[in-house]
């Protein structure tokens, strides 16, 4: 018996996503008594596998070979499932990564068990079944929902769950998994990396920009906040509409969902749909001129002014208070 | 070609989402239902698809309740062809999944699209389920697709940036922003869809592995504290106060 959580590295490094994963598995782990484990597909420094001990993680199961040093859909997902085998694991844990959301519906067809995406929380076991809960209609409701086997896969939401070392230390060990013709079916040809170094979604703090902001010259109001907080940037829908700034900067309920520890929103009205993106943010900062603005219902705390003299002088705050420490 | 398009049957976009008193379900009283958004982008490719190449027989399928047809009828007036309700509750992604997979099995579809989630449930889940009970290669947040010499040739995002891959058919695509514009049926589109054919299927006997107990509305917050504009000094002490920054 245990909890298996596959452990997605970039570049031979764990990212914040597999961590938080990893910490959640051994806490579900701990919770019903038994082992974590984690499965590593590809492959990572000794110095770095033994860093998932820290985690609570016992033992790794590494699969190595061509397969497995890019996304190869199919693969992963026989991987995974033979990890879980191997291991004797009832729940395999992923992050809510691009390829994680990817994969595990398909590795839950494989194992017969149940899915359950997006958590933030441990379940609670409610007689013979395990209660989750979940955010539901884009961040406007929560679900309690039901395993209805004991055999689960589940996905935590990125920023979603702390990250939390405890110690310990794991053991690895080598796994093979053959090759099928289906792995083969679609071949990456090339990757186009984004301009920007913080992962949207793994940032801990987010800044966005809306039309308030008038055009894409002034965004260095945006960016220039961003980089002393070591921010991620955003902006809303009509902003990557008019294409004053990339898509894949878009969050909201068509574009990229997000729940950063801290979100400020510059010149944004906080339309329905864009709430939907963000409304999982911890703590919501509102800059806008207009009052009657609905992201202030949804704020924290708020500014009503305009964004050219408000965000220069937050800038030169924080410029400030980073001096002084 | 042959495209198979699943749809969800969500609430709009702008919908105030309440819940039925004892928390199992939506309040549907003055709701509006759509044809999931993010399920439109495929539809509006595969609509792309057929007008370039004039050779494409799109389908459209549902797994819902017989008020969920005037959704299915809203995808059929953008210019789908045909459609199928399977005649069930969507209890669960897996459910769904099933129906589709056993109803499709065989049938000869090269390309299955799928919404990178819906907007109700925002699980992702049917499509890759569904690739793995057919056993068909899956591409998911596919934001460009191009046919070439019997492949599909796509982009997909990824953590950091986009990949280009190439994938045989049939395929699974779930798609978002970018790989189409969605479209708004004409009125020559809105009658011709009330005579196109909508088979009802019944269901097969897969079994749903979730149960929803419960639906509540997120805690309210508490209220917003506002910060003079000539002030705005002091919302840097507070977050810092609160270890926020």
């Amino acid at each position: 018996m245990g909890v298996l959580v596959f452990a997605e590295q970039a570049n031979g490094k764990f990212k914040k996503a597999t961590l938080e994963a990893c910490t959640y598995a051994s806490d579900l782990a701990s919770a019903q008594g038994v082992d974590a484990y984690a499965v590593l597909l590809g492959n990572a420094e000794a110095a770095e596998i033994e860093k998932l001990g820290q985690y609570g993680i016992r033992k790794v199961f590494q699969v190595s070979g061509d397969l497995f040093q890019s996304f190869t859909l199919k693969a992963w997902i026989r991987a995974i499932e033979s990890a879980a085998r191997t291991s004797g694991s009832q729940v395999v844990v992923l992050p809510q990564s691009y390829n994680g959301r990817s994969i595990a519906p398909g590795i839950s067809v494989r194992l017969q068990a149940a899915f359950i995406s997006g958590v933030t929380s441990l379940p609670t076991q409610q007689g013979s079944e395990w209660h989750f809960t979940r955010p539901a209609f884009s961040g406007k409701g929560i679900e309690t929902i039901s395993a209805l086997s004991s055999a689960q896969v589940i996905t935590v939401k990125a920023n979603g769950y702390k990250v939390a070392e405890k110690p310990g230390a794991c053991t690895v060990e080598q796994l093979s998994v053959e090759s099928n013709p289906s792995d083969i079916q679609v071949v990456a040809k090339e990757q186009i990396r984004a301009s920007s170094k913080i992962s949207l979604t793994e940032a801990d703090v987010v800044i966005s920009g809306g039309r308030g902001l008038k055009g894409p010259e002034n965004w260095g109001l945006v960016e220039n906040l961003a980089e002393l907080l070591g921010a991620a940037t955003a902006c809303s829908k009509p902003v990557a509409d008019v294409e004053w700034r990339p898509h894949h900067e878009h969050v909201g309920q068509t574009g990229i969902q997000i729940a950063p520890n801290l979100y400020i929103a510059i010149g944004i009205s906080g339309a329905i749909q864009h709430l939907a993106g963000v409304n999982s943010s911890k703590v919501i900062v509102v800059v806008n001129k207009d009052p009657e603005a609905p992201f202030f219902k949804a704020a924290d705390y708020g500014i009503v002014g305009d964004a050219f003299e408000v965000v220069p002088r937050i800038t030169q705050a924080i410029q400030e208070l980073k001096k002084a420490n | 070609m042959k495209a198979l398009i699943c749809i969800s049957h969500v609430p709009d976009t702008t919908t105030k989402i309440v819940f039925e008193a004892d928390g199992k379900s939506l309040n549907k009283s003055g709701v509006t239902f759509i044809v999931n958004p993010y399920d439109e982008f495929g539809l509006s490719r595969a609509m792309e698809i057929k007008e370039k190449t004039n050779d494409c027989h799109i389908t459209v399928i549902c797994v819902g309740t017989a008020e969920t047809e005037p959704t299915i009828r809203k995808a059929l007036a953008v210019g789908a062809d045909d459609a199928v309700r399977i005649d069930a509750q969507a209890t669960d992604a897996f459910f769904v999944a099933s129906q589709i997979a056993n109803w499709a099995n065989g049938k000869g579809y090269d390309l299955l699209f799928t919404g990178k989630e819906s907007i109700d449930s925002n699980g992702s889940a049917v499509p890759g389920m569904l690739a793995e009970l057919m056993d068909l290669p899956l591409v998911s947040f596919a934001t460009k697709l191009e046919l070439e010499n019997g492949k599909a040739i796509l982009q997909r995002e990824i953590d950091g940036g986009m990949e280009v891959l190439e994938s045989s058919l049939p395929v699974v695509i779930t798609c978002q922003k970018g790989i189409a514009d969605w479209r708004i049926p004409n009125m020559r589109g809105i009658m011709a869809a009330r005579t196109k054919p909508l088979t009802v299927v019944a269901p097969s006997g897969n079994e749903a592995r979730t149960r929803t107990v419960q639906f509540v509305q997120p805690p309210a917050k508490t209220g917003c504290q506002y910060v003079n504009a000539d002030q705005a000094e002091e919302l840097v002490k507070i977050l810092a106060d609160k270890g926020i920054i």
